[in-house]
């Protein structure tokens, strides 16, 4: 079943964390930038999967059920902020939200 | 065997195809259906990995709760229009070596601790969901109640912030 080396299950995820994190830098929409976090927490979950799975050890599967349930939470809860401020300044350019810069 | 190894590459490609396409299409409408394309071929890998309970789950949560939510908040905020200003152009190509940097870093580091390739013998039955379920119940019970703590406070904190306010 498991023909394919682990290897490259770790090159697969280092490189779909790796444009994430690109996203992140790269994109001005805060909900591209929250697709971008989303595509790296599907990035630790493979890695986690894979590893369980080549293991034989079903606590990783374990820990990646509880990363999609805050992941879960936390797009709903981002998902409202990100509502509130376009309500507030009509945009979701996060240059414009710069009051907490110094 | 052979074939194993081919839907893996296939699927492979295909996820890092879509999620590039993620990050660099316009339209942020096109970036979620590509978000889609990329959940279902990470579901594909989870069924590969035989981790079926997973792939399920993932296939539940991601593509059918989490992109329905973003999918409805884009087309809500009436985002599905090319108005997004463009960063200046030396910040776009500090972003992209920034991450390609990160990439680099991290294979270097991973390279002397790499597992050597190895093919697991048999198959390993610790994905099903039986096994799982006994996991979860048995051994982390506490977590899972807290979890659903977590979601009650999350459903009510999204449901205040997303809340009209009355001037």
């Amino acid at each position: 079943m498991q023909a394919v080396p682990q290897n490259w299950y770790l090159l697969l995820s280092t490189f779909m964390f790796c444009i994430g994190v690109m996203g992140v830098l790269l994109r001005r929409n805060a909900i591209i930038i929250l697709m971008c976090i989303e595509l790296m927490l599907n990035a630790v979950n493979l890695l986690l999967v894979s590893f369980s799975s080549y293991a034989g050890n079903a606590e990783g599967q374990v820990f990646v059920f509880f990363i999609m349930v805050v992941a879960a939470a936390e797009v709903a809860v981002g998902l409202a902020l990100l509502v509130s401020i376009y309500r507030n300044v009509a945009s979701t350019d996060i240059d414009i939200l710069s009051k907490m810069k110094w | 065997m052979v074939i194993s190894q081919f839907i893996f590459y296939t699927l492979a490609a295909f996820t890092l195809l879509s999620s590039l396409f993620v990050v660099f299409s316009k339209n942020p409408i096109y970036s979620v259906l590509w978000l889609i394309v990329c959940f279902f071929t990470i579901a594909g890998h989870f069924v590969m990995l035989n981790a079926q309970f997973l792939a399920v789950v993932h296939i539940i949560v991601y593509s059918g709760a989490i992109m329905v939510l973003f999918l409805f908040t884009v087309m809500l905020l009436n985002l599905n229009k090319e108005t997004e200003p463009h960063k200046p152009t030396l910040l776009k190509f500090g972003a992209v070596i920034a991450g390609g940097a990160l990439f680099l870093i991290v294979i270097a580091a991973m390279r002397s601790g790499m597992p050597a390739p190895y093919v697991a013998p048999q198959m390993s039955e610790v994905g099903y969901v039986k096994n799982i379920g006994m996991k979860l119940y048995k051994d982390y019970t506490l977590p899972f109640e807290v979890a659903s703590i977590l979601f009650l406070s999350a459903m009510i904190g999204s449901v205040v912030l997303a809340k009209k306010e009355r001037s």
